[in-house]
């Protein structure tokens, strides 16, 4: 298995969503809201209601569809890491790196707010980018974002074996 | 992981600038690895001095290098070695507190500087060069570099390329800061520009999206009472001066081909005068051990079972954080299929960091661990805050193993 921040943070997080279970209702009931959140905590929370849940599909590098349950206000970086999906996030989605790129199925990519100019200038350093290509971090759940699905690049493996050559920085 | 410095994190640490905080997040990921069960790191060890890669080897199945490239490309032109002509990457491990460094003192008492090479190390140097005081005195940039920067008389930067500028290396995510920056124009005379709209049809994105930032700019009104100056086809043939620097020659190139990038030199000369030039024309990859697989030629390690590189001492020195991430993947793939199609030998046991701690007690030499830096990074977030900056770098490595020590 090539090892990934992100199974690391799945790790990590698995200890955070045990704390949650036991906690929960007294967080609810006494904190609310997702203000007082770590950054990737607020996608560990179960949806409070059936009309919060949005259906995810992943897409993995070798290929496999990995459906997943997440809800409105997600952020699809950290819901990845929840469900052990290898999308990085070097920067923590700060909008400093690429590390989260994928591709968003043409249909639910037009319901997404157009990228900033910022995640412009960041897709411009995307290997294998695409007309759907946005960076996971700065999609957040909606409603109208049921059943999006999103594929991972799959230059990991052959990055360097393919004839693809990484311009001087 | 050894490392030669007390301190982990390499490049994010090192050579990430002090105004982009976020892309050194990767640092919680880094530390949450390093606190596995089956991760230990072993810091203030140096390959080719404390341990040879034959101990190394001697010591583990397999030895994965990723020390990067250290080394500059010089320009080898008259009046290099003059004073304040200096290495980019020097300067960028002056402000971020690199330990060689602390004492590198670069002359900021001129009014302008010239950067040679147009990749991101250069606009690094140019930013911090011309942002406001304010705005970097929170960040963790070494206190004596704040202080002297806060004393530059600096108002005008060029950064100088030989080719044209459909041909910079560096990333339109940093050249639109330099856009930004307060107080600052960025002064890209259209003449440089023309015809480049013509050469826009089917290019890659990339290219595309930053060459139509550059036309943009260039016809833009911009305000400011410091200069980023861009400028291009310009070859360096001489730094002139005697005691301290007075100018730089450039023989003028012109464009033979622009979708590939071929220029040549003309007659033509141009002269500017200046106080300081920093060369960033490109990095090379050193070997520390006569032991090591290396093509010198390249500047690169060679790969093969039970010895793997990673990163720029792989591919040589081009690409940002997801290719280097991309390709550590890779590497460490390639060293999984050796292990399982047993073209590396674990049946038979190695001793590990049991041999090689031997070796360092021997030497006397204090290797630091992850709680020795956990130590030290208290010490520099404390010291930081109260000087209201995120964090304070020490500097000294003798003050680093006191307080890992402890």
């Amino acid at each position: 298995m090539v090892p990934s921040f992100g199974l690391v943070r799945y790790y990590v997080g698995r200890r955070v969503n045990r704390l949650y279970e036991r906690t929960s209702w007294a967080f609810h009931r006494f904190v609310g809201g997702s203000a007082t959140l770590h950054h990737g905590e607020y996608e560990w929370l179960e949806p409070e209601s059936p009309s919060q849940v949005v259906n995810v599909v992943f897409v993995d590098k070798d290929g496999t569809r990995r459906p997943v349950r997440g809800k409105v206000g997600d952020n699809v970086l950290y819901l990845a890491h929840r469900h052990g999906v290898c999308m990085e996030g070097a920067c923590e989605a700060s909008l400093a790196c690429t590390t989260c790129h994928c591709y968003v199925d043409s249909e639910h990519a037009a319901k997404l707010p157009p990228a900033s100019e910022k995640e412009e200038d960041l897709l411009d350093l995307a290997p294998f980018l695409r007309e759907n290509s946005r960076l996971g971090c700065q999609i957040i759940l909606t409603e109208e974002l049921d059943g999006i699905e999103l594929t991972l690049p799959k230059a990991t493996r052959n990055f360097y074996v393919d004839g693809h050559t990484p311009k001087p920085h | 992981m050894y490392e030669k410095l007390p301190v982990p994190f390499g490049l994010v640490r090192y050579g990430v600038a002090p105004d982009h905080p976020e892309v050194k997040n990767v640092i919680n990921s880094f530390s949450k690895i390093a606190k596995q069960k089956n991760f230990r790191f072993v810091g203030n060890t140096s390959l080719g001095e404390d341990v040879t890669f034959r101990n190394l080897q001697n010591a583990y199945h397999a030895v994965v290098l990723a020390y990067g490239c250290s080394e500059d490309t010089i320009l080898g032109i008259k009046g290099e070695d003059l004073k304040n002509v200096l290495s980019a990457r020097k300067f960028v491990g002056w402000y971020n507190g690199l330990p060689s460094e602390k004492t590198f003192m670069p002359n900021l008492d001129c009014s302008t500087a010239i950067i040679l090479g147009q990749g991101n190390v250069a606009v690094d140097v140019a930013r911090i060069l011309l942002s406001p005081i304010d705005e970097l005195k929170k960040t963790d940039i070494t206190s004596y570099a704040l202080e002297a920067l806060s004393s530059s008389k600096i108002k005008t930067v060029y950064l100088v390329g030989r080719r044209g500028p459909f041909h910079v290396a560096f990333t339109i995510k940093e050249f639109r800061e330099m856009t930004k920056l307060r107080n600052v124009k960025t002064v890209l005379n259209s003449g440089q520009m023309q015809g480049l709209d013509q050469l826009l049809q089917g290019v890659p994105r990339q290219r595309k999206r930053l060459t139509e930032l550059l036309i943009k700019v260039s016809q833009a009104e911009q305000v400011g009472d410091k200069e980023f100056v861009p400028l291009f086809l310009r070859k360096p043939t001489e730094i002139q001066g005697s005691t301290s620097i007075e100018g730089v020659k450039f023989v003028i190139n012109k464009i033979d081909n622009n979708l590939e990038g071929k220029v040549s030199s003309t007659e033509d000369t141009d002269y500017i005068p200046c106080g300081i030039v920093l060369r960033s024309v490109g990095y090379r990859g050193t070997v520390p051990d006569k032991d090591i697989p290396f093509d010198s030629k390249k500047g690169r390690v060679l790969s093969n079972s039970g010895v793997y590189s990673s990163g720029w001492i792989n591919t040589g020195p081009v690409g940002v954080i997801l290719s280097t991430m991309n390709n550590a993947f890779h590497q460490a793939a390639l060293l999984v299929e050796d292990m399982n199609s047993n073209k590396l030998d674990t049946l038979q046991s190695k001793p590990g960091f049991e041999l090689i701690s031997n070796i360092l007690s021997q030497k006397g030499i204090q290797a630091v661990s992850f709680e020795g830096w956990e130590k030290m990074d208290k010490v520099e977030i404390e010291r930081g805050k109260q000087l209201g900056k995120s964090r304070e770098k020490i500097v000294d490595i003798r003050e680093m193993l006191a307080i890992a020590g402890e």
